[in-house]
């Protein structure tokens, strides 16, 4: 059987990242000229990741989808992000980031990467003051924190409720300072359709240049994939509406491992459906829940009366509201981290007591905050999310609570790397959500764009260079190679059948029947039955897509509905895998709660004994099972324990 | 209850970057009011896809407010009617039953239709690459605590920050000017200690890119600022041509 070598280094854990750098190989910097890496991604991982490579001296080709590396979808984060710096003297500190994190993920990520994660989290704020972005400051000039779920103490930094924007912005101007200097190549509107491996390694990509429909072949000494997650698998989400999954099954099928698919993440604040037409969710930050406190009416009479209409909010005494988080989890209260918290929203509403038309709802409130510290400061502090809600509701929610349902958000899992962020695949490399590696089964907030920044910025930059120093000699190779060819043609073939398949069903109504199954069968709650049915029903979306899609206009123009029904159908094999695993994972852990696995009060039941292993995919060919390898985790610095936050 | 519309679109149809564009008209009939406007061009799209005929073509990706990819100029207003709003953050509510309803792309010279109500806003990044930003390298920088900076100054170079370079100042100015977005950055770093080194500098090469890549002069109309969904504010521009006057007179 395949081993799985995640390439830990020795040494104490507070070690690990020193030995590493300290006795890993290094390019020096005539042959870093010589050496072409292409990054694909400009979200705050691909950003970062190809701006200091390029400072370094590497030759970068960098490609996104959208027609400005700025627009990535990390341009959306608004809460915060995490470090260790301790500046509010609360008891933080590198370990307790750390330990945090792997107790958030519930016990099921890899201690080392965690430890460094949180190791060079406080470089990143660093490196961002220096790069001008505008964090939000307390009177006397320094920064200020906030708290986010999951943490006693406050780690988190946050530009207004626009932090996402303002990190990409640094990490979009650092870019362009490279791409000013010719370090980095810049494509945009560039849509990367598949890896091309020689002898092994990744060597390049066809990517398709999605102004002109045309395919075109780029070749690299190694190849980093920085696309994001998948979580638009279920239409529906908090994702921007190109995010997608294409890259990572493209590497998938070229025999990089799929961890953990499973791991999914719902997030409890985010604006209720509100109809068919909905083509997203939004969400409302995390951060909402410092000041925000999270009620449903005690009696079902006034949740049905609020129903129908007959009701407001406002028109329920306090001794009649039902502060369920506070009253379930006193020592966390509303910042318990997600999944426990989009659980609890659930298992109200599912006993009758939500809210809004549809029942589906919660309500988030601010009238307690209002009134101690005053609309000004409320407005302050979340200013720009209130006037979102607004726009989108048409309700104000300085007068009358918010409503909130969970959404799906993140996506844990991702492509298999080991510790040098190296998929299974030499000189393939996976950076920010696209990998599989810090978050375990649950992420807690605020660190999503942490890990995006250290990857890029701090990680990547050493290790891959312990691959490229043996790649000095190898020169730029011709892309007309018949490895980029046949990759080319497998590609034009795939194109092709997608545009003769001239049937009657549009993108859109596809992937929304497919979004349906994930979020009843493969959602918030899992059991053996639903997630059979769901693997059921796949099957039958697919066959539906490859027999009755209708994509209209030509495969060699701007083709937005063939941009889409690419990628839909790689949400479908996604699809797939995520229930496969779900199914194969009997525990619930995290965001993946089965509910055959769950202890007397409602909380997810690990297995230790039998899943402490992330789970690896790896493709065995078109309509064959993949097949499962295991890569264990084991836990020298921290006792695994059930997760509290009684 | 969920209330509904009818409407008429006039939408502006070109195939590609050298093709002559023209409107068409379409109508629409039970839209809800709280679908927003891009979800009603989705509707559109999909009854013309069951028609069998090409979608139509328009930049959007987060769909709520951030991103800067969706454009569309709307009953003669870039982002539409509504104030403080992108076109994603548009809602039918803000149209009346039976209204027609014009849309198209940004018009301006900087800017070239490349299908439909898709435009080329490259330009933007180029004036990015000419000189917006710190010329800082990863690793080696001072703590972020080292330099204080007041809580006044840090909040006026986020509400100049907040830009997210959509390019509606542009299409709304009668000259085709990127004063705006170019004073937004100009002036978000020049107010940070970490930026004030290089800011006439930076405001130069900005300036000068702006005007090499055919965007006109600005006249202080005050369209881009009134147009503006981020509520960016003109003042920035007299920042901005301050420090150009600064790097005009050391030259
Ligand atoms: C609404 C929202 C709010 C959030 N808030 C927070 C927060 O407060 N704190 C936090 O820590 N995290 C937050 N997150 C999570 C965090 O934003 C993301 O996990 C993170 O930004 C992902 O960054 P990334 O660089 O990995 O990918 P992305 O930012 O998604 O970038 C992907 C890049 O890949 C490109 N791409 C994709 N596919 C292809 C392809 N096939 N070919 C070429 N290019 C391609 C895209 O163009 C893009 O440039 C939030 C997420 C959402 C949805
Ligand atoms: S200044 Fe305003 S209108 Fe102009 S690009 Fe920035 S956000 Fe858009
Ligand atoms: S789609 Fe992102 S701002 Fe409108």
């Amino acid at each position: 059987m395949t081993q799985i070598n995640s390439k830990i280094p020795q040494g104490p854990l507070a070690q690990k990242w020193s030995n590493y750098k300290a006795s890993q190989k290094l390019v020096n910097p005539a042959n870093k000229r010589r050496l072409d890496i292409i990054v694909v991604g400009t979200g705050l991982a691909g950003a970062s990741a190809a701006a200091s490579l390029g400072e370094l001296g590497f030759n970068v080709l960098n490609f996104c989808i959208q027609d400005s590396p700025r627009r990535a979808h990390s341009i959306a984060a608004q809460g915060g992000i995490n470090a260790a710096k301790n500046y509010p003297n609360d008891g933080d500190s590198v370990f307790r980031l750390f330990y945090d994190t792997i107790k958030g993920g519930d016990y099921r990520a890899r201690e080392a990467n965690v430890y460094r994660l949180a190791e060079v989290s406080n470089s990143i704020i660093d490196q961002c003051v220096a790069q001008g972005v505008p964090f939000a400051r307390e009177y006397g000039g320094l920064l200020d924190n906030r708290s986010f779920g999951g943490a006693q103490v406050s780690r988190t930094f946050y530009a207004k409720g626009q932090t996402g924007q303002q990190l990409l912005l640094g990490a979009y101007s650092a870019l362009s300072r490279q791409i000013s200097k010719g370090s980095v190549k810049l494509h945009t509107r560039y849509e990367m359709m598949d890896v091309v491996v020689i002898d092994g390694k990744a060597r390049g990509i066809i990517a398709r240049n999605l102004r002109t429909g045309r395919l075109e072949r780029f070749f690299g000494h190694a190849v980093v994939i920085a696309t994001g997650g998948y979580g638009n698998t279920f239409f529906l989400s908090t994702n921007a509406m190109g995010s997608n999954g294409s890259a990572a099954m493209q590497c998938f099928r070229k025999g990089a491992y799929f961890a953990n698919p499973c791991y999914a993440q719902i997030h409890p604040t985010c604006i209720p459906v509100h109809g068919e037409f909905q083509s997203k969710l939004t969400l409302m930050s995390e951060s909402l829940r410092n000041d925000g406190r999270i009620w449903v009416p005690k009696k079902k009479e006034d949740a049905e009366a609020i129903r129908a209409g007959k009701m407001k909010p406002t028109q329920i005494p306090e001794d009649e509201r039902d502060y369920y988080l506070e009253r379930r989890y006193p020592a966390f209260g509303n910042l318990v981290p997600r999944d426990v918290a989009s659980r609890a929203a659930k298992e109200r509403c599912d006993a009758g007591y939500g809210v809004g038309a549809t029942g589906l709802a919660v309500y988030l409130d601010f009238s307690e905050v209002i009134n101690r510290l005053g609309r000004d400061v409320v407005e302050a502090r979340y200013g720009n999310l209130f006037q979102m809600y607004y726009k989108i509701v048409d309700e104000d929610p300085y007068e009358t609570p918010m409503m909130i349902y969970p959404a799906i958000h993140y996506t844990m899992g991702g492509i298999w790397v080991d510790y040098e962020c190296m998929t299974s695949i030499e000189g393939l490399f996976a950076i920010g959500e696209a990998n599989f590696s810090d978050h375990g089964a649950n992420r807690l907030g605020a660190s999503a764009l942490m890990q995006g920044l250290a990857d890029g910025y701090f990680v990547l930059p050493y290790t891959i260079q312990n691959y490229l120093a043996d790649e000095i000699r190898t020169p730029r190779m011709s892309t007309e190679l018949t490895e980029f060819a046949e990759t080319e043609g497998a590609v034009q073939a795939r194109i092709q059948k997608i545009m003769a398949i001239k049937g009657n069903r549009s993108v859109d109504s596809i992937h929304k029947q497919l979004g349906l199954i994930m979020w009843d069968f493969v959602g918030m709650s899992r059991t053996k039955e639903s997630l059979q049915k769901a693997l059921d029903a796949i099957i039958q979306v697919k066959h539906e897509f490859w027999t009755n899609v209708f994509i209209p206009g030509e495969s060699e123009d701007l083709n937005v509905e063939l941009e889409k029904a690419l990628r839909v159908s790689d949400f479908i094999e996604i699809g797939e895998l995520m229930a496969r695993d779900a199914l194969h994972r009997e525990e619930s852990c995290g965001g993946h709660f089965r509910l055959e696995y769950q202890t007397g009060d409602g909380e997810a039941l690990r297995d230790d004994e039998k899943f402490s292993y992330v789970a690896c995919w790896k493709y065995e060919g078109d309509g064959k099972e993949p097949s499962l390898l295991k890569e264990p985790l084991i836990y020298e610095s921290v006792h695994m324990q059930q997760r509290n936050y009684k | 209850m969920e209330k509904t519309i009818h409407i008429t679109l006039k939408i502006w149809r070109q195939k590609g970057p050298q093709a002559k564009g023209a409107f068409e008209t379409y109508q629409l009939n039970n839209i809800s009011t709280d679908s927003s406007f891009l979800e009603m061009l989705d509707i559109l799209n999909e009854k013309l896809i069951s028609e069998k005929k090409e979608t139509i073509v328009f930049d959007h990706d987060c769909r709520e407010g951030i991103c800067g990819m969706c454009s569309l100029y709307i009953n003669g207003h870039p982002h539409g009617p509504d104030e403080d709003v992108t076109t994603c953050q548009l809602h039918m509510r803000k149209f009346k039953d039976g209204e027609t309803i014009i849309v198209e792309p940004w018009r301006s010279r900087g800017f070239p239709v490349i299908k439909d109500l898709m435009v080329d806003r490259g330009a933007f990044d180029k004036i990015i690459q000419a000189g917006g930003f710190i010329s800082v390298t990863t690793g080696g920088v001072p703590d972020a605590n080292a330099i204080p900076i007041s809580k006044e100054k840090a909040d006026e170079a986020m509400d100049a920050a907040s830009c997210i370079g959509c390019g509606a100042c542009v299409a709304a100015c009668k000259n085709g000017s990127a004063m705006l977005f170019v004073a937004a950055k100009v002036s978000q770093l020049a107010l940070l200690p970490q930026g004030k080194i290089e800011a006439s500098r930076r405001a130069k090469a900005m300036v000068a890119k702006m005007d090499e890549l055919g965007f006109g002069n600005c006249t202080n109309t005050g369209a881009c600022e009134s147009e503006c969904p981020k509520n960016v504010s003109i003042s920035h521009i007299a920042r901005l041509n301050r420090e150009f006057l600064k790097a005009k007179l050391k030259d």
